[in-house]
């Protein structure tokens, strides 16, 4: 079997011309060198750190922005909850956290399979830090659901289908955490935190669909795709604007944390030394991709 | 946008009970944003700073020797 099928053991790169029929021609026509220089630009860990100095202060201009305008709105503008009165406006971090601890996920378990199949650095980067900043965002989805509860249901937990779904999710997360410093070699560790990711996702449509599957004191999901919300526009709104607030706080802490992973694990580089002298990192075309 | 919904800042504070609430689970998650930020700050500083001394360190060696 040629090199280039095999996924999950050898690394991709080691394809030679010839390993397939047609990979010969593509390779022979440079395709391949545009490919690689591209996985392996998206792989430097020094493209990485200068590109994000860029955008890290405009997402988080946005991300203060869209947090401070949805929260006021929903804090002293909108109107309480025919029932639950004012305690509902815990909605607007609650609701907004939990999607990002799903969403997060996802993006932890993609980030996995790249760092299985392409063996690409910064996807093992991009998996801790993920992992970090989801357990941080389950944690305050099960925090603020829980004082959510107590003057609504009476109750600060239950252990109900959906919050018990949520807290095994915590503790994926913090497995993945406690898995890397489990293993002395980072390879190994990449690995088993890859597989496990993986693993783990069965959970996610299992919290999606617990307030549908079992009897929950969870109230059913707000929002749907497939339909309109079952909330006044007025109280809707803000929402939207805190949901899409914390996507983009999402990728500044998941940014953040990967930079700081990337200096740890680069330290011995030029590259890290250049920026701990105070020396902005340039382009460099061709070079980039060896730093 | 519509009026604020609530009279005064003082009503806004108690919210008609829920006030202890609602603005514990706002402060908790500021706190966790804080942290997460703080954290990464920190982690990113400590690198840099530690590479600098091992600079530092490396160029006296250098000098003493000449």
């Amino acid at each position: 079997m040629p090199k280039v099928m095999s996924v999950c053991g050898d690394r991709i790169y080691s394809a030679r011309p010839g390993a397939l029929p047609g990979l010969k021609q593509f390779y022979d026509q440079g395709g391949m060198r545009v490919v690689w220089s591209f996985l392996h630009k998206l792989g430097s860990p020094r493209w990485f750190y200068r590109i994000s100095s860029q955008w890290l202060p405009w997402l988080a201009v946005l991300a203060g922005g869209l947090l401070s305008w949805g929260c006021i709105w929903g804090l002293a503008y909108a109107p309480p909850d025919a029932v639950q009165g004012n305690s509902f406006r815990i909605i607007y971090i609650h609701v907004p956290a939990a999607f990002i601890a799903l969403a997060g996920y996802y993006a932890m378990a993609a980030a996995g399979v790249v760092s299985l199949v392409w063996k690409i650095k910064i996807a093992d980067v991009a998996l801790r830090a993920g992992a970090g900043v989801g357990a941080a965002m389950t944690f305050c989805a099960l925090v603020t659901g829980s004082i959510w509860g107590k003057p609504t249901w009476g109750t600060w937990w239950v252990w109900d289908a959906r919050i018990t779904s949520m807290l095994v999710l915590l503790f994926l997360y913090l497995g993945v955490l406690a898995l890397y410093e489990a293993f002395e070699n980072r390879e190994t560790a990449a690995r088993a935190c890859a597989v496990l990711s993986l693993v783990g996702t069965v959970n996610i449509p299992i919290i999606y669909k617990s307030v549908d599957w079992w009897y929950s004191l969870h109230q059913p999901a707000t929002i749907k795709l497939t339909r309109a919300p079952s909330m006044h526009p007025d109280m809707f709104h803000p929402l939207v604007v805190t949901i899409l607030g914390f996507y983009v706080l999402y990728a500044v802490l998941l940014l953040m944390r990967m930079r700081a992973e990337v200096l740890e694990r680069e330290q011995k580089a030029r590259w890290v030394e250049d920026v701990a002298a105070g020396s902005r990192l340039a382009a460099e075309p061709g070079g980039e991709a060896h730093a | 946008m519509p009026d604020m919904h609530f009279g005064s800042l003082g009503e806004m504070w108690h919210m008609a009970g829920h006030g202890p609430f609602v603005w514990s689970a706002y402060a908790i998650v500021l706190v966790v944003i804080a942290g997460l930020i703080g954290n990464a700050r920190a982690r990113s500083r400590d690198v840099l700073q530690r590479v600098r001394n091992r600079k530092e360190s490396a160029r006296q060696s250098d000098t003493q020797e000449v």
